[in-house]
């Protein structure tokens, strides 16, 4: 009986409202998926002091083990870190001087506290020995065996004169659009 | 404790980040429905699988307990594959 009066008041008027309702919050609900963060993680790299690249990768390294996509995007000091050689060909004198006063490689990166003058570094390379760490090398290629993304400046290579030649093999190169397409879709973002 | 488990990583003597490192290459090899022990000795392992569990969307922490071996404390974590 009341069964029957439920259908008698549902006339079809009512249900196309329900109908174009459900479409109007589909749509919705699409828009905000679209707007949803990624499982991902975005790193600056600025630095080029041994300990703050070496918390970089660490980071890079638990959050890709977590199942996150990570991007790293290296400037200016953080450059350095990617560096393989020292390449003087084709550069301006301040780029020349600029390249040889500035380490290549995670093995020449100094500490940002009590370097003194390369000291300070070895020390902390030991330290970490002592406690079963890896190094910051085997760090870096488990963050890029863990699939992270690593950029490295466009605009920074070009004012610095470094050559893509001159950084190790897998690296990209972008500008701060790849850097803010992967950093809008993240959970999380820092500059290091 | 007893609890079952399929695979064992043994992370004891590594520090962050090698104990999830190591664990999340093996936990990828597992089948739906295996588990994972994880033995450290790094006591910030027991919050970092915590996390990890969290993040990793088919992982499920089942337990966590901490033992005495070879004269050293270790974290043992369970972890099952969803």
């Amino acid at each position: 009986m009341n069964g029957q009066a439920v259908v008698d008041r549902a006339p079809t008027a009512d249900l196309s409202a329900l109908e174009a309702q459900i479409q109007q919050l589909q749509a919705q609900v699409d828009a905000l998926r679209a707007q949803a963060p990624d499982n991902r993680l975005s790193m600056v790299v600025f630095s080029g002091d041994l300990d703050r690249v070496l918390a970089a990768f660490v980071i890079a390294s638990g959050a890709a083990a977590s199942g996150m996509e990570v991007s790293m995007f290296f400037t200016f000091w953080g450059l350095t870190a990617l560096r393989q050689k020292r390449e003087s060909r084709g550069k301006t004198l301040f780029q020349k001087l600029m390249g040889w006063m500035t380490p290549v490689g995670l093995r020449g990166l100094g500490v940002s506290k009590m370097n003194f003058g390369g000291v300070g570094a070895k020390m902390l390379r030991t330290m970490m020995r002592q406690q079963g760490v890896p190094q910051p090398e085997e760090m870096a290629q488990m963050a890029r065996d863990l699939g992270v993304r690593i950029v490295a400046c466009q605009m920074s290579m070009d004012v610095m004169g470094i050559h893509k030649e001159e950084l190790i093999d897998g690296v990209e190169v972008g500008g701060v659009a790849t850097f803010l397409g992967d950093a809008t879709r993240s959970k999380a973002t820092l500059f290091i | 404790m007893e609890i079952r488990y399929d695979v064992e990583v043994d992370a004891r003597g590594l520090q962050c980040p090698m104990p999830i490192v190591n664990a999340r290459k093996t936990f990828q090899t597992l089948q739906p429905g295996q588990t994972l022990r994880v033995l450290a000795t790094d006591p910030g392992s027991v919050n970092d699988f915590k996390g990890w569990a969290n993040m990793v969307a088919d992982a499920e922490l089942v337990a966590q307990e901490t033992i005495e071996m070879d004269g050293k404390t270790v974290y043992v974590h369970y972890v099952r594959k969803k």
